[in-house]
């Protein structure tokens, strides 16, 4: 980031703009609870100055100050309650427009960005980082306001009565502001001290938890306790300190503001005995001491709120500042594929010092079945991300139904496509919303016939709801396979004309796998389909066999001729599918 | 609660303490307004410029010992609450080190971390809150209320009124708006649920172009929780205002009625400016005290957390000595079940085997069939829930825990490597192995050649859960570790599946040919990796439905075969 470290200022005014009238209001607010709050300790004052003695009460005087106090009690009381509201509405909206922009981002990127972001920094952005800021930002903002309000109308109010005994307050009220400073610079080292080892602890607690089995299995725990008790110890020792000189402040700075009081005092009662100020201005003083220095500690605590807030909004900003995925041309056209695809001499990297893909050349006429095979990193999933447009191509073309993929929406060309990965996501909410996810108008017949033939009817039956049952973000209690099924009958209902799958590697009960052969020996009829296969059955009877390693296709061809050429795949087979116990 | 009492039982002195000061200070507080009326009622009064100088020097040495009782107290409540928590997480940790693994299953170890970081940290907060201010609030609150009543009578009924009326207004507030802003949270849960969504299942999302779709749901999500952010937060804006209005109030009353009883001589000015003083007292200390409570019981519900993983009972007691042997096979399971705790369906029915000793046992079967089950029932993870397993010729049930496991070594399935060094891991096979020995593992366990590549070798440190190592090298050292200790029975659940097959195979040779001919089971996916095994178990769903050797079983298992025409040459399972 190239920008200097003001810039947020103007786009934070920007988020708030739309909101000037509850700004407005709310600055209103502020400055006019604030004076309304103020005056009541002089009221207080004027009623107590009508009250000289026995027998020499003013009554009218003090009823006049009671009603004064009463009014600005009920206009401090709205004011305030207004304030509150008006910021509420600010922070609250101005999260949701934030999140709602973070979250069209989210829609927009290119998936580069977020396969290279781990997502819960996205999350945390999000939703953390817009909080902290909405809170830091607008409450600190008020809370400076108010604070410098309170500030500078208790000195004038204080000036106007005596410029004297404001001048103690003055000069003596930033002892406590120091001493307060003085304690946070101290304690700061001990709190950086506790934090290191309490991060110390929780790595160890996390290892040792997570790898408890081995520990157990090893008989390790008393060992395990003795590393724990050292950390452990330390952590006490760290914390005490901390704890406790950070909970100085209060005490110290309390006692400081108890001097300066003393010390109004003193000169106050000097100067009322003289007659230079009355009882009951002396009492406004007192109450202003009392009341001076608080705004004082409260500004120094928003300062770093501010800085908290910007650092958490920049984030936010970095975020929505990322280029977006390059947008479909204007005059991109919609798709409507035979099957009929070409890839031509296509490079791609995804970084781009390690080449991956280079000069990769395939067609694939409608209906055939493409198996991908190769060993781990061979490049299988990024064939499937360039087909998608998850990514685009640096180099070369590929071609659906004869027209370049970069010349389509992006859109239609994925609803060409069925797609069933071996990371089976599946939404939050109803089996039904599941199926239906690529196809929200189906009818029940259609979603149920969907089931059907991806052999999922059956099991779906058998749960609590039938088709209404929720699941849990993660498919919650659904076993892999049937989380898998689900992803199956979710293409089913959309019956694209071409299939991209991905066999699962991690073995499921046998039974389930049986059905998702089924399953997906059903969809691929008629269909041209690519499947990054494991099983051998797939495998034997695809059309073609693409063997890739190191992001090349060394060899094609079906499952016989490639055999025959006793190449790389008929050294993967043979490991992979035969003893070769020597 | 009883748990946190008995944590500071060993701090008892300090944690009464605390509080105890935190009073007194309260106490030199509450003498400040009387000291004031002083000033202005003898003071002022009689031009006594002494007197006046003589109270304000009362009023710095009340500030004073304000501070040091305030001071003691704050260093008592940090050591009480801090040494509280400490002693509380030692015990969660001593007691979650000792919880078997059916209980970790149940509870999980994210939540047990949360239990030993967030919420115990929680605990301490709220404790070193609770002994500083929650015998402070209330006294000077009812304090102010007494010294009013020592000044005058009739005007201190306006404390017997307000202090109530004020009570109403903090704790009712509180709890109309406790329960919304749990609803609150519950929405931003489900913002934040959206989310993850759409993050995790972004390929999805795309593949099926439903982005405009995922927006509008994301923002109806959210429309939710910001309608109900602003009915809340409308609510509890009325905090302030009504406090304040009703404190006001009470000032009024105050000079109202104090303006009667100067008129009448029974009061003072400056006792007017006391009673004022007082109220104003009440106000902030009530505030004050509605904030701890909401700590307070923030750190209770942790606590509650805590206590439940504390008090969550061991399910299997070892006995302190080994029982002699009765025989001399090295595993024998009789009509073995087990059936996991929650679990509706027995995981392993009616298991019979035996396994004699310097054997090769496979263990063969499709995920969830039980095979790491039954191999976990050997080192005793899990009690069997009926039927006998026999470990070296005596129930599992009768080994001291640690000679058990020290005579059975399992490689698990998820190869975990603690923070250390190559050296520092291996050695929990065995303290007091030689360098030689430890090569001498790393070399049957095929990773000899890797370590020795490392610029540090066996120094070469391992972070956290060793993810500066493959996952190859991984399990490759979980082997070794495992092989250090020489045990009598090793175990290895799927524990070579990130190998390459030459490695695997090489790795298989020499656990043939160690010296010691431990019997080990090897529980694999792979027929190809189980056939040199002089017994193979094949279990399905739960049940065992044959064991022999390959040869035998390609002749009588139907499942076996099936397992291994799937992986081999003859026929697919598609059609």
């Amino acid at each position: 980031m190239k920008k200097a470290p003001s810039m947020p200022i103007g786009r934070v005014l920007g988020l708030v703009r739309p909101y000037w009238f509850y700004v407005a209001a709310s600055l209103l607010g502020a400055a006019i609870s604030v004076a309304a709050q103020l005056l009541v300790p002089i009221l207080c004052g004027n009623a107590i100055d009508a009250m000289l003695g026995k027998g020499q009460v003013d009554f009218a005087l003090v009823a006049q100050a009671c009603l004064a106090i009463a009014i600005s009690t009920a206009v401090t009381a709205v004011a305030q309650w207004v304030l509150a509201a008006c910021n509420n509405r600010i922070a609250f909206r101005v999260s949701k427009d934030l999140r709602t922009k973070a979250m069209a981002k989210i829609q927009r990127l290119p998936l580069s960005y977020l396969d290279s972001h781990p997502s819960g920094d996205l999350v945390s952005r999000i939703i953390t980082d817009v909080d902290t800021f909405s809170d830091g930002l607008l409450m600190g903002f008020t809370q400076f306001f108010s604070g410098v309000l309170t500030i500078g109308g208790t000195l004038i109010l204080m000036a106007v009565i005596h410029l004297g005994i404001t001048a103690v307050v003055v000069v003596l009220t930033p002892l406590s502001l120091f001493a307060a400073g003085f304690i946070t610079k101290r304690t700061y080292r001990y709190f950086q001290a506790q934090t290191a080892i309490r991060g110390q602890q929780t790595a160890m607690v996390e290892e040792q938890i997570q790898g408890q089995r081995v520990v157990q299995a090893f008989g390790h725990e008393e060992k395990s306790m003795e590393a724990f008790d050292k950390v452990n110890d330390a952590l006490q020792n760290a914390s005490i300190k901390a704890v406790f000189f950070s909970s100085l402040t209060n005490p110290v700075t309390r006692f400081v503001n108890s001097v300066v009081y003393a010390a109004v005092g003193l000169t106050g009662a000097l100067l009322a005995m003289g007659g230079g100020i009355s009882v009951g201005q002396l009492s406004v003083f007192l109450s202003y001491a009392n009341q001076y220095a608080k705004p004082f500690n409260e500004i120094s605590g928003v300062v770093t709120e501010l800085q908290n807030a910007m650092a958490c909004i920049q984030r936010i900003f970095d975020l929505l500042d990322e280029p977006d995925q390059i947008p479909d041309a204007p005059d991109a056209a919609v798709l409507n594929s035979d099957g009929h695809v070409t890839i031509s001499d296509v490079s791609f990297s995804y970084t781009p010092n390690r080449p991956l893909l280079q000069g990769l050349n395939l067609d694939v006429q409608p209906g055939q079945r493409v198996a991908i095979v190769g060993p781990t990193g061979c490049g299988k999933t990024t064939l499937i991300n360039l087909l998608m447009r998850f990514y685009d191509v640096d180099g070369g073309s590929i071609l659906v139904a004869g027209r370049d993929v970069r010349k389509l929406t992006r859109a239609s060309l994925r609803r060409n496509y069925g797609m069933v990965l071996q990371d089976t996501w599946l939404r939050a909410g109803t089996i039904r919303e599941n199926i239906c996810y690529g196809n929200p108008a189906a009818t029940d017949a259609e979603m149920i016939a969907a089931a059907k033939a991806a052999h999922a009817h059956s099991f779906i039956r058998r749960l609590p709801q039938g088709y209404d049952t929720v699941i849990a973000e993660d498919g919650g209690s659904l076993s892999q396979g049937q989380k898998q099924l689900l992803c199956i009958a979710r293409v089913m209902l959309c019956l694209p004309p071409m299939l991209i799958l991905d066999e699962a590697t991690s073995s499921i009960d046998t039974r389930t796998e049986v059905k998702i052969q089924a399953a997906f020996a059903s969809m691929m009829r008629g269909r041209t389909s690519f499947i990054v296969a494991h099983r051998l059955s797939t495998i034997r009877e695809a059309d073609v066999i693409l063997v890739m390693r190191d992001g090349q296709i060394i060899e094609q061809g079906d499952h016989k001729t490639l055999l025959a050429r006793k190449g790389f795949y008929a050294m993967l087979y043979d490991s992979q599918f035969d003893t070769g116990d020597t | 609660m009883r748990d946190l009492y008995t944590h500071l039982k060993g701090h008892r002195l300090v944690s009464v303490l605390a509080p105890l000061f935190k009073m007194l200070e309260a106490l030199f507080d509450l003498f400040v307004p009387l000291v004031v009326a002083d000033i202005v009622n003898t003071g002022i009064r009689d031009q006594d410029t002494a007197y006046i100088l003589s109270r304000c020097g009362l009023l710095v040495a009340l500030a004073l010992i304000g501070l040091t009782c305030s001071v003691v107290a704050q260093y008592f409540a940090a050591r009480a609450s801090v040494c509280c928590a400490s002693s509380l997480r030692r015990a969660l940790f001593a007691h979650i080190q000792a919880l078997g693994f059916s209980e970790v299953d149940t509870i999980g170890g994210s939540t047990l971390i949360t239990r030993m970081s967030s919420d115990i940290n929680q605990v301490q907060n709220g404790l070193n809150m609770f002994l500083r201010l929650f015998l402070r609030s209330p006294f000077i609150v009812f304090g102010a209320a007494i010294m009013a009543f020592s000044l005058d009578r009739t005007v201190a009924t306006v404390f017997l009124l307000a202090i109530p009326v004020l009570f109403v207004i903090v704790f009712g507030l509180m709890a109309i708006t406790a329960p919304l802003y749990r609803k609150v949270q519950t929405r931003l849960d489900s913002v934040l649920g959206a989310t993850r969504e759409n993050l995790s299942g972004v390929r999805v999302v795309r593949a099926f172009a439903r982005e405009t779709e995922e927006q509008q749901r994301f923002t109806n999500f959210h429309t939710a929780l910001t309608r109900l952010q602003l009915f809340v937060g409308r609510i509890s804006a009325l905090m302030n205002p009504l406090t304040y209005v009703v404190v006001n109030l009470a000032f009024i009353a105050i000079l109202t009625l104090g303006a009667r009883q100067v008129q009448g001589g029974w009061l003072l000015d400056g006792d007017v400016i006391a009673l004022v003083n007082y109220m104003s007292q009440v106000l902030i200390e009530l505030v004050k005290l509605a904030n701890t409570v909401i700590l307070i019981s923030r750190a209770l519900a942790s606590m509650n957390r805590v206590s439940s993983v504390l008090h969550t009972p061991l399910s299997m007691t070892f006995p302190s000595a080994t029982a002699p042997a009765q025989n001399s096979a090295a595993v024998v399971f009789d009509d073995v079940c087990l059936t996991y705790h929650g679990a509706g369906d027995e995981s392993l029915s009616h298991i019979s085997f035996t396994a004699q000793s310097g054997q090769t046992i496979g263990v063969i079967g499709s995920t969830g069939s039980g095979k790491s089950s039954l191999v976990h029932l050997i080192p005793r993870f899990y009690d069997a829930t009926s039927g006998t397993v026999s470990v070296l010729g005596r129930p599992a049930a009768q080994w001291e825990k640690g000679e058990l496991r020290k005579k059975v070594a399992v490689v698990l399935q998820k190869a975990q490597l603690f923070s250390g060094t190559i050296r520092s891991n291996l050695l929990w096979g065995d303290e007091t192995a030689t360098d030689a020995q430890l090569w001498d593992a790393l070399e049957a366990a095929q990773g000899a050649a890797f370590v020795r590549e490392k610029p540090l070798g066996l120094d070469e440190p391992v972070e956290q859960g060793g993810r500066n190592f493959s996952g190859g090298q991984r399990q490759r050292l979980t082997i070794a570790r495992a092989l250090v200790g020489k045990p009598d029975i090793l175990i290895l659940d799927d524990s070579a599946s990130a190998l390459d097959f030459a490695t695997d195979a090489a790795l298989r040779k020499s656990l043939r040919e160690l010296s010691w001919h431990p019997t080990v089971f090897l529980v694999s996916q792979r027929t190809a990796s189980l056939r040199k095994a002089d017994k193979i178990l094949v279990l399905d769903d739960g049940q065992l439905v044959g064991q022999g050797t390959h040869t035998e079983l390609l002749d009588s298992c139907p499942v076996y075969r099936e397992i291994y025409e799937s992986q081999f040459e003859k026929g697919g399972d598609a059609q």
